[in-house]
């Protein structure tokens, strides 16, 4: 027990500090910026991890939640002048109560039908967000959302934002692992093999899942005000199908049920397409191609894999040295 | 404690219970045997609330169970040991024992909690040895102990279980049934469905035989380990049973 909660510390401190030495680090502009992307995927990938990795729940339409919350925080804040953090408040709220909404009927199914059920959700939140142009700026997009102050703090420059971020997905982190190791952690991970047994022990499933949709849905709206004020232009593109679809492959090539796997499939899936880029038209295919391998290589996903590959060698070392 | 009355459960057009009856009075330990696919199992998903479309009365302790969640039901008192053990296998065997206890911590019983924990380690000293490793890595006797101690970690007043003795070696069916036994003499109230027909009956005061949804005999345990019918059908019968008065 006490051993777990050194291990938490020790690896979040690790995680502390690299965040801090990136920070102050890496001048480059670009860098900064491709980090801060993924802080915030990292988000996104950690909320939808709680759901799929540990609840087994599959969403295809969490870029909703996403798109959500840059929408609520763009049109409060830019169209009427609310102060940003009151924007997120609404954001948050908002995504958390049209979780619910949605959650009550749809997470009574499982399996594909859950799929199909966000699937939809998804789609006609993205149409909302395409046709309802005099709110949303329609296809063309919304311009015009302001960039985030505290007080003196300016986060106009990208490290200051690099470290709202990150300080960010610390916190989240953090509360992840809380939830897991609680009561509740435990229900959840339960429920991953079937539900009849947490039944059996007296968890009301439904509840559970729907509440662990409804963190979800927020971590998802924080991400997207970080977004929002962060490029200060959204369109409909950023949130919709193909979004979704790549949250869900980054919980998947991270290793599901892991909080670092959510940020190691984060980072990979955000920086890859970066790094392809000098591949022009071959980028997809190859991209395709990695993920493929490391889907057949590594079927529990990267961290998984690595840590596999890490003690397997260390086995081997010790053989060899005696 | 229970009483269940004229239960009828369907499956669709499947009638899997056909009006069903019976009584377990507090402290005792009663079977209910009989072969695959003559509704034991549906009989406790519809007592711990699992199914849902079940027509008649169960009623525990004066309350009646109609529409009652499951979990709402776990916190009346009703435990089950489900079949095929359903043991949390990507949760460690701590964990599986403390979700056992999920509705004791529900109610803010953290002290009981930890009582609970070296009652069941002393009954089943092995997972007090494997307390951190994965549930799912244990043999499949080991399973089957853990998921009683799981429904122990509950406090249950009736203790359900769903044929505790499949699959596993004849040595440790033994084990678990003593356990039952044990379990039975410190005052819990045990329901035990079984197809091991003779083995539940020795270890239990009243046994019921359930066929193909219907009920079709009742009586004290020792009364059906005699009976010509439950010998021919469920016990299987000696050698020399088979040939007496034929060659005689």
């Amino acid at each position: 027990m006490d051993d777990n909660k050194k291990k938490q510390w020790t690896e979040n401190t690790i995680f502390l500090v690299v965040i801090l030495g990136c920070g102050l680090g890496v001048d480059n502009t670009y860098y900064l910026q491709i980090m801060t992307f993924i802080g915030i995927n990292t988000l996104l990938a950690l909320g939808l991890n709680m759901l799929m990795g540990y609840a087994g729940q599959v969403s295809l339409g969490h870029a909703a939640f996403y798109g959500i919350g840059a929408y609520t925080t763009a049109i409060l804040s830019g169209t009427y002048g609310i102060s940003p953090w009151a924007a997120l408040v609404c954001a948050v709220s908002c995504a958390v109560f049209i979780a619910f909404v949605v959650g009550l009927p749809t997470l009574k199914l499982s399996g594909y039908y859950l799929g199909m059920g966000t699937l939809g959700f998804g789609m006609i939140v993205n149409i909302l967000f395409r046709e309802w142009s005099t709110v949303t700026g329609g296809s063309s997009g919304f311009v015009g959302i302001p960039m985030l102050e505290a007080g003196p703090v300016s986060f106009m420059s990208g490290r200051n934002y690099f470290f709202l971020v990150w300080m960010v997905v610390l916190v989240a982190v953090l509360l992840c692992r809380r939830i897991l190791s609680s009561r509740m952690g435990r229900a959840l991970r339960s429920i991953h093999d079937g539900e009849n047994a947490s039944l059996a022990v007296g968890v009301n499933t439904h509840f559970l899942k729907l509440q662990i949709f409804m963190f979800s849905a927020a971590l998802g709206a924080v991400a997207g005000f970080l977004y929002a004020h962060f490029v200060m232009f959204i369109s409909p593109e950023s949130f919709g199908f193909m979004v979704s679809v790549k949250m869900v492959t980054m919980v998947v090539i991270g290793g599901m049920a892991s909080v670092w796997g959510a940020l190691l499939g984060a980072s990979l899936l955000t920086l890859l397409p970066e790094v392809l880029h000098g591949f022009a038209e071959y980028e997809m295919i190859i991209f395709g191609l990695i993920l493929m391998v490391v889907m057949i290589f590594m079927p529990q996903g990267l961290t998984r894999g690595l840590l596999d590959i890490y003690e397997h060698s260390r086995k081997r070392d010790k053989r060899h040295g005696n | 404690m229970l009483r269940i009355k004229n239960l009828k459960c369907s499956y669709g057009s499947i009638v899997a219970v056909h009006g069903v009856s019976l009584s377990v009075k507090k402290g005792e330990l009663i079977s209910i045997i009989g072969a695959n696919g003559a509704g034991k199992s549906t009989l406790l998903l519809a007592i711990c609330g699992l199914l849902k479309n079940w027509e008649g009365e169960i009623v525990f302790q004066d309350k009646d169970l109609k529409g009652m969640s499951p979990p709402a039901i776990v916190r009346s008192g009703i435990s089950m040991v489900p079949e095929g053990r359903q043991i949390f296998s990507p949760l460690s065997v701590m964990d599986n024992l403390k979700m056992g206890a999920y509705t004791m911590y529900r109610k803010g019983l953290k002290s009981q909690v930890e009582e609970d924990f070296d009652m069941v380690m002393e009954m089943f000293p092995i997972l007090r040895e494997r307390a951190h490793q994965l549930a799912g890595t244990l043999s499949g006797g080991e399973q089957q102990m853990l998921a009683i101690g799981r429904a122990l970690m509950a406090r249950p007043r009736l203790l359900v279980l769903d044929e505790p003795s499949m699959g596993l070696a004849p040595k440790i069916v033994e084990m678990i049934f003593n356990v039952i036994t044990t379990l039975q003499s410190q005052g819990v109230t045990i329901l035990l469905v079984e197809q091991n027909a003779r083995a539940a009956l020795k270890i239990s005061h009243r046994g019921y035989v359930l066929e193909t949804g219907k009920m079709v005999l009742q009586g004290s345990a020792d009364e059906l380990l005699v009976d010509d019918d439950v010998k021919r059908a469920y016990l299987g019968r000696d050698y020399g049973d088979f040939y007496d008065g034929r060659d005689a």
